[in-house]
């Protein structure tokens, strides 16, 4: 079965998908009543976060465009110190495109946001002309109610980071990255890894009510922890310092990525987060991070140190060997090269 | 530990730099090598080895990267060869955005809907075209000696699967002339001491192809892998022979690399392609410095098939990436170095592929 540009009309082949699809397995309180928008009730001030989601493949291993949906918006309301609750659901899908697909991402969909206690309160479809998108788009928007564990300490941002701050880093990097690409491109010599696509709303809620003081959480997707970690050293105004013999990588994924002239820290990550907090922390919060089970491989990765006079933020990386070297922020997307 | 870790190995690295500086200081000035290939130049700013070496030695990026020396005219012709009504242009990721002299890449012609598709290895160019048996699929033949046999099995393989709707635009480049033109421009100034010789290009090629540098021009040159610790063993290697005064050519990356090179790549090579004069960006005109394709598989030849002459370019105004891949300058003495020529807005390929030198000192800089 393929869906037909009537299933976006708003008539009753809207009806059925809705009813057949989206009620069937999205089911809950708020969404069936099936008014023009949904009734929300909160507790506290509020995170919200909205994110586009298009990837090729839409399967992969460890995951599917479905499961980026869900994970990537809980994820992303969850980094200010937040309980996600709601999420909302847009669906541009093309004229064509496979029902039984579109029922696979909607159960996935529907079992992430059960894993991670979120209701999905109000959706949208729309059914576009053969090649006027590519498959499916989905765009979530969620919204999420503030943890406050001890009122002295604020929320976690990107502008928080302190000198004398520890990085650390809840598990391995580019596996979702490397998973995608490899995928795509039919890569041979890339083999036994998965996408790391995860809720990390329960790790982040431990984090926040056992530990309190957290100076920065972040999520390391597209452009990698290399490239977030700029963005925070930036935004904070430090520099930041990283040990490569101390930085979480799968086999597999590091001799793949360097085949492909790549390096794993700017592999995009899907279920990964950086944590910031001070020194007398780190202990507590690398165990905290073990506890979850998104955070078995989670490590001390760097620390936070002084900027040199005129910079504007700055990542380095120690070396195995013990050389340095600085990190930048990716520019457009990694190419692999010739030789 | 596995071999990645052991050649990254803090204690082994500090004892080999520590006998790379014994070596230096026993010579007594200082030595400036040039590092061919652009999987060194990561590889030297990646690990972090320059901040490490030893006080003397300081290194300059030759033109070893294949898309830093691919040729205006050549890069040109991609966009010309990309606007043609049914092609399909295959290519590695890397030339993608380069910019041509009109300063548009590979990347606006997508933008204008032109059907440019990044492949990983060649053999993928020759699946598009079987998958698109209606459309011609160009493949941009970009590389040195490395990635010429890979793409020579291509042609093969199209042949005895007579897939008529392939061809290659073959832009190779082969390494042993190049270097023997910077050794004419450098031997009367001589700025460069010593050469780290490519370890890719070594493993097709063999070392015989370089005994010239030595025997002619007297320079040592070493053959190194690509990870750190292999790399100062070389530079030991080097230093040793600047020491004693002698210029040898040396294999520091014996477990890949033998003499005589690979025989059964340099066959496949030389039944598709032949020598010819051939363009370098920053270094004009080299003779007998490139491959073309053979007439007896002109069938296969993408300006013959598509009938079309390469482009004529003007020289791009204040780019000096020819004097950077000649050694002459370092990618910081160029006046548009992260001024005009950044890797978000490219001048000179040298900027473009992670491996051109000026994209390596760009990115690796300023600590």
């Amino acid at each position: 079965m393929n869906i037909l540009l009537d299933a976006g009309s708003g008539g009753r082949a809207s009806m059925r998908l809705i009813h057949d699809l989206f009620f069937k397995y999205f089911e809950n309180d708020i969404l069936v009543k099936m008014d023009d928008a949904a009734y929300l009730e909160v507790q506290s001030p509020i995170t919200m976060s909205t994110d586009s989601y298009t990837v090729s493949p839409l399967f992969f291993k460890g995951g599917n465009i479905g499961t980026l949906a869900i994970h990537g918006t809980v994820n992303d309301i969850s980094m200010l110190g937040a309980r996600p609750k709601y999420i909302s659901c847009g669906f541009i899908i093309e004229e064509g495109f496979s029902l039984e697909e579109l029922e696979q991402i909607v159960i996935s969909m529907a079992q992430a946001a059960k894993e991670a206690g979120v209701k999905i309160v109000t959706g949208d479809t729309k059914v576009v002309t053969k090649g006027a998108c590519d498959k499916i788009f989905i765009n979530t928007t969620g919204i999420g109610e503030i943890i406050k564990p001890e009122c002295e300490y604020g929320s976690p941002s990107g502008a928080n980071a302190k000198v004398g701050d520890v990085i650390l880093l809840s598990g391995t990097m580019g596996d979702h990255g490397l998973t995608v690409m490899a995928e795509r491109e039919n890569l041979s010599f890339v083999s036994d890894i998965q996408s790391d696509s995860a809720n990390l709303n329960y790790m982040i809620e431990q984090l926040m009510l056992e530990v309190k003081d957290i100076h920065v959480l972040r999520d390391p997707t597209r452009g990698g922890v290399a490239t977030t970690l700029n963005e925070i050293a930036e935004q904070s105004k430090v520099r930041c310092v990283l040990y490569e013999e101390k930085l979480p990588v799968h086999e597999n994924v590091r001799s793949g990525a360097s085949i492909l002239g790549i390096d794993p820290l700017y592999l995009a990550n899907e279920g990964k987060l950086l944590c910031f907090v001070p020194k007398e922390k780190a202990e507590h919060a690398l165990q905290v991070m073990k506890a979850d089970k998104c955070g078995k491989e989670a490590a001390i990765i760097g620390e936070v140190v002084a900027l040199p006079e005129g910079k504007n933020g700055q990542v380095v990386l120690q070396t195995k060997m013990g050389g340095m070297r600085l990190l930048t922020m990716l520019e457009g997307a990694p190419l692999p090269r010739i030789c | 530990m596995n071999l990645h870790d052991t050649l990254h190995n803090k204690e082994m690295c500090s004892a080999l730099l520590d006998k790379l500086k014994k070596s230096i200081d026993r010579y007594g000035k200082p030595i400036r090598f040039m590092e061919v290939c652009g999987t060194h130049t990561v590889s030297i700013f990646q690990s972090g080895l320059r901040t490490l070496l030893p006080e003397g030695f300081s290194h300059l990026s030759g033109p070893g990267c294949p898309v830093c020396v691919t040729h205006d005219a050549e890069v040109a012709t991609f966009l010309a060869l990309a606007e043609k009504e049914n092609v399909i242009l295959a290519t590695f990721g890397d030339l993608i955005r380069v910019p041509s002299p009109n300063g548009k890449s590979l990347k606006h012609a997508m933008a204008n809907g032109a059907n440019v598709q990044v492949i990983y290895s060649p053999m993928d160019a020759l699946k598009l075209a079987k998958e698109n048996p209606n459309k011609e699929v160009v493949f941009l033949g970009v590389g040195f000696e490395t990635t010429a046999p890979a793409i020579a099995a291509t042609i093969l393989a199209a042949k005895k699967g007579t897939i008529k709707n392939y061809s290659v635009f073959s832009c190779h480049k082969l390494v042993p002339p190049a270097l023997k033109l910077l050794l004419d421009i450098n031997n009367d100034e001589r700025y460069i001491d010593a050469f780290l010789l490519p370890g890719h290009v070594s493993l097709v090629i063999g070392l015989e192809p370089y005994e010239f540098m030595a025997k002619d021009y007297h320079y040592p040159a070493v053959v190194a892998g690509f990870e750190p610790a292999e790399i100062i063993h070389a530079l030991f290697m080097i230093s040793e022979q600047k020491r004693l005064g002698i210029a040898k050519i040396e294999n520091a990356y014996t477990r890949a690399v033998s003499y005589e090179g690979n025989i059964t790549a340099k066959t496949m090579l030389n039944q598709i392609f032949e020598v010819c004069d051939t363009k370098w960006r920053g270094l004009g005109e080299i003779k007998a410095s490139g491959l073309k394709i053979r007439k007896e598989f002109s069938d296969f030849d993408a300006l013959v098939k598509l009938d079309t002459e390469l482009a004529v370019t003007k020289p791009l105004v204040g780019c000096k990436c020819g004097e950077v891949l000649q050694g002459k300058i370092t990618p910081a003495d160029c006046p548009l170095f992260g001024k005009v020529c950044t890797p978000q807005n490219p001048t000179g390929p040298c900027m473009v592929s992670t491996e051109g030198s000026c994209a390596a000192w760009y990115n690796y800089q300023g600590l």
